[in-house]
């Protein structure tokens, strides 16, 4: 964030003692971590599911093998979480599912973001015409119901490839974060640095790409990893609605499997459906405090002491 | 408008007031433009999704007709344009304009998996049950939210404060659907203490519907654990929501104010802070009224409560295009005019809004 503003401007701020700047947000962050138990916990939970997203389906084996004599079995030590309506395995299909959740998730939070960092920043920089306009489009599809137009635009394209799938949730994913990002742009605009680029005549793409856009890492990827956890449920309404091939795992296969092979009427059948979705609220969980813990380290203002 | 009034000093007060009338006015065409647009953005993407993505379900529908029936193309092309309210074989922009034509008179094609019945026939059927549900369920949530949140602000940082904010973190934390299959998991299956299968449904079979104490007690009976959903999941943000704005209008000067005249502390909280801190709170419920909306699109297919988002579900997962593009145009104009009520609500509650929309 210094570097930017000093080499344009030399604003007292830059001249700040030198050793507060050259604590690195790496030492901060471990710094912080010690502190923030719940924050640490946070990112334990996620870097073990990085870990069976990235090693899961290498040490586990695909092959279903149909057991119509274990079907619906509780926890064992065959089978660590019960088993399905077909008598598979839920542990592996939990381990091997986690890929694509994370995969689809965070290329749908790039998506998002990339979209809404573009055209909120423009929109907030030129203001004017073009302003209105993007603000009305933002407008416009904010106000139709984010699962419906989900829904609804899913049916019409077929959702076979992860990238697809991503860019559907993005499609729909991007207007809040616009929204966000060209407020804080809006006021980004009135410092002193970005003033005294304009005042240089450097540009729309200098004062955005070099000026504002370093200046909100932060801010972006804290917006990253909330819009991951709304691309996570948008990956799970689709697959509850069928509206993905049945194929292959994913933990909103499973509830949706669970759902229409009338599981959530079977009394045993608490395990298959249950786990799935202790696994996303356990992902989830970890998403938001990450979010939380990653908006305290990078605003000193917010923590206490 | 602004500048008009300023030339003619002589009638300030008539001129203020004129400009103001023709300010309100102004902000209402520009809300009213607005609404108009998402409503044809939206039929326009409809009409586009369903017309020029390849393997449109009219190309697919005329070809099925051809293959399985023998049907001529023509033939089949009308039948196409009886369902769809579309002709394939007109030019793209006369198809557009005839669909915006239809569209505005309301016909919204037919069922594919029934033909013969009007979209808007069967939409009307079931949209009663999701207005009931999702409103009762918003208002449960907003009204007992606001009290919730003005006792967490007014008895900041004690024990009850702390385990509100827990419950309300909690609750706004756990997506709607996934809560209702927590419940049919739970207390229907496992536990058996609610009777979920009789419960399914909008009413009970030969229940007639009547102006009647059996017919709203049937209603409310199967409508009690969609409600129960909506309410407990969306409690969770207007509790947390209120209470913030409420901590910042205690901080208010016209609070300390009326405290210094002596007015008893009951008055204050409800007719000086409550009537303020609960301003913020209408721009939220244009967001929260899409968002229920959207959520009873998946809440209700787990209780199997036959309302508007069952009939999404059911038509999205048998793809019939038709009624499934009516139900989305539907659902979207009532959000926009929903949208709009409470917005104009909110410019009726708080003037202050009608003179700062000048700055723009």
């Amino acid at each position: 964030m210094a570097q930017t503003t000093a080499d344009l401007a030399h604003i007292p701020a830059a001249e700040a003692p030198a050793t507060e700047h050259h604590v690195g947000w790496w030492q901060v962050f471990v710094r912080f971590l010690r502190r923030d138990k719940v924050g640490a916990a946070a990112f334990v939970v996620f870097g073990f599911f990085v870990f069976l997203a990235i090693f899961g389906p290498m040490i586990t084996s695909s092959s279903k093998v149909t057991d119509l004599t274990q079907i619906y079995d509780p926890p064992s030590r065959d089978h660590l979480l019960g088993t399905d309506y077909a008598g598979h395995d839920i542990f592996t299909q939990i381990v091997r599912g986690t890929r694509s959740v994370m995969v689809v998730g965070a290329l749908a939070a790039a998506m998002s973001t990339m979209v809404a960092m573009t055209f909120g920043a423009l929109a907030a920089l030129l203001g004017g015409r073009v302003d209105s306009v993007i603000l009305l489009l933002t407008d416009v599809v904010l106000t139709i119901p984010y699962i419906v137009l989900l829904g609804v635009l899913a049916t019409f394209v077929k959702l076979s490839s992860p990238v697809f799938l991503a860019f559907i949730i993005a499609a729909v994913a991007w207007p809040t974060l616009l929204r966000a990002v060209r407020a804080q742009v809006l006021s980004l605009k009135e410092r002193e640095y970005v003033e005294a680029a304009r005042v240089l005549d450097l540009g729309t793409s200098h004062i955005l790409f070099r000026e504002v856009l370093p200046n909100m890492t932060s801010y972006i990827i804290i917006n990253f990893v909330i819009a991951m956890t709304n691309a996570i449920y948008g990956q799970i309404i689709l697959y509850f609605f069928g509206l993905v091939p049945l194929s292959g795992d994913n933990w909103g296969l499973m509830i949706q499997l669970g759902y229409t092979k009338g599981a959530i009427f079977f009394n045993d059948s608490l395990w298959y459906i249950l786990m799935p979705i202790v696994a996303i609220a356990l992902l989830q969980l970890s998403l938001v405090m990450i979010a939380r813990s990653l908006e305290e380290i990078f605003n000193p203002r917010l923590r206490e002491g | 408008m602004a500048a008009i009034a300023q030339e003619r000093p002589a009638t300030a007060r008539f001129g203020a007031w004129g400009a103001l009338r023709g300010l309100w006015s102004h902000f209402l065409v520009r809300r009213i433009a607005k609404a108009i647009f998402t409503i044809y953005f939206v039929s326009s993407l409809i009409f586009f999704m369903v017309r020029l993505l390849p393997g449109s379900p009219v190309d697919v529908y005329i070809n099925t007709l051809m293959s399985q029936y023998g049907y001529t193309y023509d033939v089949a092309a009308d039948q196409a344009r009886s369902i769809f309210s579309v002709s394939a074989d007109k030019p793209l922009a006369l198809q557009y304009v005839d669909y915006l034509k239809n569209v505005a008179r309301g016909d919204l094609g037919q069922s594919v998996l029934s033909p013969g019945v009007p979209v808007t026939e069967i939409i009307f059927k079931y949209l009663w049950w999701t207005i009931f549900s999702v409103g009762l369920g918003l208002l449960i949530a907003f009204t007992t939210g606001v009290v919730c949140g003005m006792i967490m602000a007014y008895r900041r940082n004690t024990a009850i404060d702390n385990i509100f904010s827990v419950a309300a973190s909690l609750f706004h934390s756990v997506p709607s659907y996934l809560f209702a299959i927590l419940v049919v998991v739970f207390f229907g299956v496992r536990l058996d203490w609610l009777p979920i299968a009789n419960m399914r449904g909008s009413l009970s079979s030969g229940q007639q519907t009547e102006l009647s104490f059996a017919f709203v007690e049937d209603a409310l009976y199967h409508a009690a654990l969609p409600i129960l959903t909506y309410a407990l999941t969306g409690l969770g943000a207007w509790m947390l929501l209120m209470k913030s704005s409420t901590i910042a209008t205690l901080d208010e000067d016209f609070v300390t104010a009326a405290r210094a005249r002596g007015l008893t502390e009951r008055r204050i909280a409800i007719r000086y802070v409550g009537r303020n801190a609960i301003l913020p709170l209408f721009t939220q419920l244009t967001v929260a009224i899409g968002f229920v909306v959207g959520g009873a699109f998946l809440v209700e297919p787990i209780f199997q409560y036959q309302g508007i988002g069952y009939t999404l579900f059911k038509a999205i997962q048998s793809r019939d295009y038709p009624l499934l593009q009516g139900i989305f145009l539907l659902i979207t104009i009532s959000v926009v005019v929903a949208n709009m009520v409470a917005d104009l609500l909110y410019t009726r509650l708080d003037p202050r809004i009608r003179t700062s929309g000048r700055s723009d």
